[in-house]
């Protein structure tokens, strides 16, 4: 179990971490979820070693190890830019974390090829192990650098932004084959990124953060359902928010009906097709804010200039004072 | 219409390469040409006992031992204030950069004289070294210190924009994967600077082989002992020995067209190497 103590950190003036408290069980896939700026990767850095904290404490498994060097603590890191060694062959790169062991630890030459032989084969690499990292695409990059980092055994495996720097097509199925590798493998990992879709399609538990604090912890259901803050609200998944008598109300673009009387009226702006739906984006005749909610493509397409009433099926209401 | 502008253009491109031949010829090459020509006007014959006076012989020689080991030293520092100055951040960085570039903007007169006011007899710890019988000024130890601090930017110069746009990612990567600080440097850090770092060494050597204001100050000039080739150059010009003065020129020269085509195969390489990386 990894377990987060009331984490401070400053960057001279720039407080980048506040009071971060967080536990994580065994074999659970973990997404830092925030805007950049919310000190999602400092935080990451610092349950690596690659960082240290002003105050607070760091455990695995019980054992402090706050002021252990990363060498030490034995995690897997794969960088956002993979941070492969460019002059390594990709075998050369896997088998680095087991090359650079002291000798009586070390295992034999023939041991070192095996195991970085079988490590690119589980990353769906075989065969590619005497390239260069410079002849490899983005994904496969990607992969020898989990790959290099799975060769130390880590307790832990840390991803920061794993999949920003690859393009669409390739991250959608990168992210799909992370999955089902975490679930074949069963390691405890933690992951950041600013995306989230990326964060409630691959996360067990989702940590929202914002200005160096955690805003809500949770599984993406409880997330994106009961969002716990305004700001998770309106970062993860669309909300529109309007103002009510008693403070804030949010809701979503799909939680919206349309309704033949009692509802709110809203003049139509623009429709586009977002897949099986309608996207209506429009204004609030009343209170003159701009809204969007989705109509079942089965119904007849809206015209600009139409004004449609509407209801919103489920909402929530944020006071302002209180939170 | 457009033939015409076309014709200009082509005058306008011949004009300017002419112009930039010929100020090449006249400046660089000539001179070249005419310290090789100076050298061998009266045969190869005397070329070669130009050379192989025992003065020019000892110049030659102290001159390569500068180099043995003031390239080397600068090796070292300038690896150590890149690796700072890229991978740390401290008070008084900004500081540290610009003084590693103050060899470069002090006048070389200027900096041999330091060397002079602070350890020539008069100097400041002048007193502290005639009791302990040690000799810097006009003696080896001297052209050495004078040596490395005109040299000192070269190797710097050229890591640190490198190791600043490649950043630490390489060097966190090793150190997660268990590597100590040796082997980071060894297998990780060394490997990626090593195209920057031949050529900052190249350059390094050829000033510190060539250098000729500071070591002048320092040096003293006594034959055949604290004479490198570029002083004992000037002495035989002084005394109208040309044949003398342009042979031992054209060994420098040779050196400044060898550093040349190193510096280009190495930026070939290091083109070709950072193209294949990215």
């Amino acid at each position: 179990m990894i377990k987060v103590q009331n984490i401070t950190k400053r960057f001279g003036d720039y407080a980048a971490l506040h009071g971060i408290d967080l536990e994580i069980e065994d074999g659970e896939f973990i997404a830092l979820l925030g805007p950049s700026g919310s000190g999602k990767t400092t935080l990451l850095r610092i349950i690596a070693g690659l960082e240290f904290q002003d105050s607070g404490e760091v455990f695995f498994n019980g054992d402090d190890v706050s002021t252990k060097k990363v060498a030490d603590r034995q995690v897997g890191f794969v960088f956002q830019q993979y941070a492969l060694f460019r002059h390594m062959t990709v075998a050369e790169n896997v088998a680095f974390g087991l090359t650079v062991k002291k000798r009586r630890d070390r295992p034999s030459k023939a041991a070192i090829k095996e195991r970085a032989e079988e490590l690119l084969r589980l990353v769906q690499l075989e065969g590619l192990g005497q390239r260069y990292p410079g002849q490899l695409s983005g994904g496969q990059r990607q992969r020898v650098a989990l790959a290099r980092a799975l060769a130390i055994e880590p307790k832990l495996l840390l991803l920061d932004e794993p999949f920003g720097a690859l393009d669409a097509k390739v991250r959608k199925d990168l992210r799909r084959w992370l999955r089902d590798l975490h679930k074949q493998m069963g390691l405890t990992s933690i992951f950041v990124t600013h995306d989230q879709e990326e964060a409630l399609e691959l996360a067990d538990r989702v940590v929202v953060m914002d200005h160096g604090k955690i805003e809500q912890i949770g599984t993406p259901e409880e997330i994106y359902m009961n969002p716990a803050t305004p700001f998770v609200s309106h970062f993860v998944g669309e909300t529109n928010r309007i103002a009510g008598n008693d403070g804030e109300i949010h809701f979503r673009p799909h939680d919206v009906d349309v309704v033949t009387e009692g509802g709110e009226a809203v003049l139509v702006d623009n429709v586009f097709r977002k897949g099986g739906w309608w996207r209506v984006e429009g204004v609030l005749a009343e209170a003159g804010l701009v809204v969007e909610f989705d109509v079942d493509a089965g119904f007849p397409q809206p015209s600009p200039g139409d004004t449609i009433l509407i209801r919103p099926r489920r909402s929530r209401l944020f006071n302002p004072e209180k939170d | 219409m457009k033939l015409r502008a076309t014709t200009e253009g082509r005058l306008t491109q011949f004009a300017l390469i002419a112009i930039a031949l010929a100020f090449l010829g006249f400046f660089l090459l000539l001179p070249l040409v005419a310290v090789f020509s100076e050298a061998l006007k009266q045969g190869a014959g005397a070329f070669i006992a130009a050379i192989e006076t025992p003065d020019a012989w000892a110049a030659i020689k102290l001159t390569l031992m500068i180099a043995a080991i003031s390239v080397p030293l600068n090796v070292v520092f300038g690896i150590a204030a890149s690796w700072a100055i890229t991978k740390f951040s401290f008070p008084g960085k900004s500081l540290l950069i610009t003084l590693i570039d103050l060899p470069f903007s002090v006048s070389p007169v200027v900096s041999g004289l330091i060397f002079v006011l602070l350890f020539g007899a008069n100097g400041l710890f002048g007193a502290w070294l005639q009791a302990h019988d040690l000799k810097i000024i006009f003696a080896v130890p001297g052209i050495v210190l004078a040596t490395v601090f005109i040299t000192f930017p070269f190797v710097a110069r050229e890591l640190i924009p490198l190791m600043m746009e490649q950043g630490k990612d390489d060097e966190e990567a090793a150190l997660s994967l268990g590597a100590n600080g040796w082997q980071t440097f060894w297998h990780v850090t060394l490997p990626n600077i090593r195209w920057g770092l031949l050529y900052g060494v190249l350059l390094c050597n050829a000033r510190a082989m060539g250098e000729f204001g500071a070591v002048s100050v320092v040096s003293g000039h006594i034959r055949g002992e604290t004479n490198t080739m570029p002083l004992h150059v000037e002495i035989l010009y002084n005394e109208y020995d040309f044949v003398g003065a342009f042979a031992v020129a054209s060994l420098l020269a040779c050196l400044a067209l060898v550093t040349l085509v190193a510096k280009s195969v190495l930026e070939w390489r290091f083109d070709l190497h950072s193209g294949a990386s990215h």
